[in-house]
């Protein structure tokens, strides 16, 4: 099933949640919302489920409208970021709840919950904790339910609101990889929220970078992460050298230092260079377009990085770059730093 | 030299992640244990003196008052003491109260849901002006609980005309009794509820109408389970003040013996015509209520702190 | 720039949790039915006193008299509970003893004990022949039937109060604020007095002010042992109920009504009280 987000809009008071937010998310796919805490992410996901309303826009299910729609009525699965389990149900009865609250025709023999509810349990590896209560779970267990309770409905569409967020790092990675399989178990339309970019990345098929209720970019893991579409999804994903620069006669300045470095069309004004640590190359002071001081060099495991000191525009500013393998920089002393490839923005 | 290091350094390294959310699991725990170690206590011969004021202070104000209940019900005997129950004025009294009780605690219960649910699962402006004035019945002083109604129902009330036209007798009567007491135990309930189910949110609520529970469906499978121990409490409180309630409904009963006079009334009857172990008889029955109401709410309070967490 | 877009307003839920028009509608009309209602008859009957009328009755000696016991003897009874009170949570909280946990029960016993089986059991109690009484009578000390008495009752109501507030206070202070303060030098009695105390007095004065506001209405317990001297040891819910049986109106609500505003301003006090002492003890 697809999705549809139309100009939507939402305010809480005077804080603009979305902001004219449009997005399209085909069927079948596993999509991440990734963004820093206040970039309307989970606003966007609960107005999908319908748990929220906007103030304007449109938001359709294979072309159909659901705001006319209930969460009831919708037919999503959401998973809660605290999951959200009854408390005074067991595992068992947590899973079989939306199965249990239907009415009429809709209504299944207990035999077929009770099947229903097994297979699921099975599903998410947790059969042989059916008779627990939430309160005796792990974590990673919660999640599981969760999860299988949100299954349960045979949801049109899944919901998962940072679902690994109150995980440790170890439990958070299987756990990843797990629902990774399982989505292509069960190819429903999947919509992830995370403030995690190694776990957007990792998982979805479609990246959706938010900030400040609006859409910044929405391509591939590898796009979003080689070719970010502004500074702020360069800033956001992945490690960024970022240096205060300026174009002015049609040329590219580092503090005061004219580069042969491209504008990459950028018109004149205050700009900044971004690049990704290893995609700059340390060379000679005299020749590289930027230059500076080595002011620490720190090593964990194989990764050397160097904190250099530049010259920029308003005073100094430092930089961490990535050290090649094998090559030595002594505290101190002189280096040049050439960008192989970088990208251009105007500074904010 | 200015260094803009923090603001330019734009890495988001994933072990920061990992440590910040490990740090917020840690700080959602239980509260540090209490440590009573030397640092933190006093010399032996204070703590004993601490703890023996504590226990002489409590002795001679709280729990010799509840033995001289039942030590002056028991003076004359068995005979004595049953006989003064089983006296019909006596049990008049006590089946009055029973029934006062019960029509506050089915109305307290409702009222205490229905506005918990109000409060907390939404958002309105007035919410704490509005939960200030259901605690307000606590601070109105008994008596003039009691009078209000007069001043309403009274022979010179704002309504005694209407209700002499219908021949509706409200003061000195049933109906009076049951209004007095509903003031002076209105917040018990609700007061209960309202801080646990804001504190619970409304997570649960939600994921139930995503999976597609209807509005009552989601109150009685998943609101109301979770907070029946709160119920409890609050009917236990609730009932123990009904039946007590002494201040208010002595305004308003008209003390007719036999008819509008509630178990603490008749004590007073009693006690006032000296006949004092009758008095304490029907007094004992009313202690022993507050003691099993207070074991209840021991018992009831772990429970509590399981439905909190 | 923001481009402002005109929100076309739907005619959504504003919640997923259905029922909060009838559930508020119906908390509004009880309310008012039960409590609001009545409260205001109280100040419409007031109304109709003329005001030399209300405030002849108020100034009169005897309503003055019956005024200064109630809330004289409430303040009295309310310092004597917070002396002690923490004095019993301090050993209950801090210390481990024989039937800890039966002592930490009995506290309640005030709230749960109806207040006409406190007034005749305190009364037998401290009666010239009662078990108290009769120890007191040998030094002169008389207590039921006097202003003594009063006191003895509205500390027996009260204690509870100012003990429940303090206490989950008091367990939650973090004992590394003792640790560190001990660890800086300061003797046991300097961490007492400097760092536990002001961390627990936001809660000391809510349940000091809770123990008064109650003491002040207070009359079932009182009645029996208070003697009801007119201008002796008459309190004011008594004397409330004494005009209401002499068939004095206006007496009975104009008092009625200084005890009303006493208590809003009481309730106003409190509530202050108790979000400062949320304040205070919320963690850093």
């Amino acid at each position: 099933m697809s999705i549809d987000i139309v100009n939507v809009t939402k305010r809480f008071k005077t804080f603009t949640a979305l902001d004219n937010v449009s997005l399209r998310i085909p069927g079948g796919q596993l999509v991440a919302l990734l963004g820093p805490s206040g970039s309307g992410k989970t606003t966007l996901l609960r107005i999908i489920a319908g748990l929220d309303w906007p103030d304007g826009g449109e938001v359709r299910f294979d072309g159909q409208d659901a705001l006319a729609r209930s969460v009831r009525e919708r037919n999503v699965g959401f998973v809660f970021q605290h999951y959200a389990l009854f408390r005074h149900m067991s595992v068992f009865e947590n899973v079989a709840f939306g199965l249990r609250v239907r009415k009429g025709a809709d209504k299944l023999p207990d035999a077929a919950i009770r099947e229903k509810v097994n297979q699921l349990l099975s599903l998410v590896q947790i059969d042989w904790l059916a008779d627990r209560y939430p309160a005796q779970l792990s974590g990673g267990q919660r999640q599981r339910v969760a999860l299988a309770r949100a299954l349960a409905i045979s949801p049109r569409i899944l919901l998962l609101d940072e679902p690994f967020g109150a995980l440790d790092a170890k439990v958070r990675k299987e756990l990843r990889r797990w629902l990774r399989n399982l989505h292509e178990e069960l190819p429903v339309t999947s919509v992830l929220v995370t403030h995690d970019q190694e776990e957007a990345l990792e998982l979805a098929d479609t990246v959706v970078v938010m900030g400040k209720g609006r859409i910044e970019q929405v391509g591939s893991p590898q796009e979003v992460y080689d070719t970010p579409a502004t500074a702020f999804v360069h800033d956001f994903i992945g490690e960024s050298l970022s240096l205060p620069a300026r174009v002015a006669d049609g040329a590219l300045y580092v503090g005061a230092r004219r580069t042969a470095l491209d504008t990459q069309g950028l018109g004149e004004g205050p700009a900044r260079l971004l690049a990704r640590p290893h995609d700059v190359d340390f060379a000679e002071p005299g020749t590289a377009p930027v230059a500076g001081r080595v002011l620490a060099v720190r090593t964990f495991g194989p990764t050397t990085r160097a904190d250099i000191v530049l010259p920029g525009t308003n005073g100094d500013v430092v930089v961490e770059a990535a050290v090649p393998v094998g090559a030595r920089l002594a505290v101190g002393s002189e280096v040049g730093l050439v960008p192989r490839r970088y990208r251009v923005f105007p500074a904010a | 030299m200015t260094l803009a290091a923090d603001a330019l350094r734009t890495t988001t390294h994933p072990a920061a992640h990992a440590l910040a959310s490990e740090g917020l699991n840690t700080h959602a725990g239980a509260l540090p244990a209490r440590r009573p170690g030397p640092t933190n206590s006093e010399p032996k011969a204070v703590r004993i003196a601490i703890i023996t004021v504590a226990l002489l202070f409590l002795g001679l104000f709280i729990a010799l008052p509840l033995i001289s209940v039942f030590y002056e019900a028991f003076k004359r005997g068995w005979l004595a003491y049953v006989a003064a129950l089983v006296e019909p004025d006596a049990l008049a009294a006590i089946r009055l109260t029973l029934l006062v009780a019960g029509i506050s605690v089915v109305a307290n219960v409702t009222f205490g849901l229905v506005a918990a649910w109000a409060i907390a699962k939404f958002e309105f402006p007035g919410k704490s002006l509005l939960i200030t004035l259901i605690d307000l019945p606590f601070s109105v002083s008994p008596v003039v609980a009691g009078l209000v109604y007069v001043l309403l129902f009274g022979s010179q009330g704002l309504f005694a005309a209407y209700l002499q036209a219908w021949d509706i007798k409200i003061i000195f009567a049933l109906p009076g009794i049951v209004l007095a007491t509903l003031f002076v135990t209105f917040p018990f309930v609700a007061r209960e509820l309202i801080p646990l189910m804001q504190e619970q949110g409304t997570a649960e609520e939600e994921a139930a109408a995503s999976l597609g529970a209807s509005g009552l469906s989601i109150f009685f499978r998943v609101t109301l389970p979770n907070v029946k121990w709160a119920l409890l409490y609050g009917v236990l409180l609730c009932n123990a003040r009904a039946m007590g309630e002494f201040g208010a409904v002595s305004v308003v009963s008209g003390h007719i013996r036999g008819l509008t006079n509630t178990m603490p009334l008749h004590i007073e009857i009693l006690y006032n015509e000296y006949q004092f172990v009758a008095s304490f008889a029907v007094a004992s029955l009313l202690a022993l209520l507050a003691l099993v109401t207070l074991i209840a709410k021991t018992l009831l309070e772990a429970r509590l702190v399981e439905d909190a967490q | 720039m923001v481009t402002a877009a005109i929100p076309r307003p739907l005619r959504r839920p504003r919640s997923v949790i259905p029922g909060f028009g009838i559930t508020l509608g119906l908390t509004l009309t009880w309310l008012s039915v039960i409590v609001l209602l009545p409260l205001s008859a109280l100040f419409i009957k007031t109304s109709e006193i003329t005001l030399e009328r209300f405030i002849a009755i108020v100034t009169s000696t005897r309503t003055l008299h019956a005024l200064q016991v109630s809330f004289g003897l409430s303040l009295a009874a309310a310092c004597v509970n917070l002396v002690f009170g923490v004095i019993v949570v301090w050993a209950l909280v801090r210390y481990d003893f024989p039937f800890r946990r039966v002592v930490d029960a009995i506290i309640d016993i005030p709230f749960a004990l109806p207040t006409a089986v406190a007034g005749i059991a305190l009364t037998s109690l401290y009666a010239e022949n009662g078990w108290v009484g009769s120890l007191l009578a040998p030094l002169g000390i008389k207590v039921a039937f006097t202003e003594l008495g009063i006191l003895v009752a509205l500390i027996f109501i009260g204690l509870p109060f100012v003990v429940r507030t303090v206490q989950p206070v008091l367990a939650d202070l973090d004992a590394e604020l003792e640790e560190a303060s001990a660890s800086l030098g300061a003797s046991r009695g300097q961490t007492v007095w400097r760092v536990v105390l002001p961390s627990v007095i936001p809660a000391l004065l809510t349940g000091f002010a809770l123990a008064f506001a109650r003491a002040v209405g207070e009359y079932g317990s009182v009645i029996f042992i208070a003697g009801n001297l007119p201008g002796q040891t008459e309190i004011a819910p008594l004397l409330i109920v004494i005009r209401l049986e002499e068939f004095r109106y206006a007496d009975a609500t104009a008092i009625a009504t200084v005890m009303l505003l006493a208590s809003f301003v009481l309730l106003l006090v409190i509530n202050r009280l108790q979000r400062w002492s949320e304040t205070r003890s919320a963690r850093t």
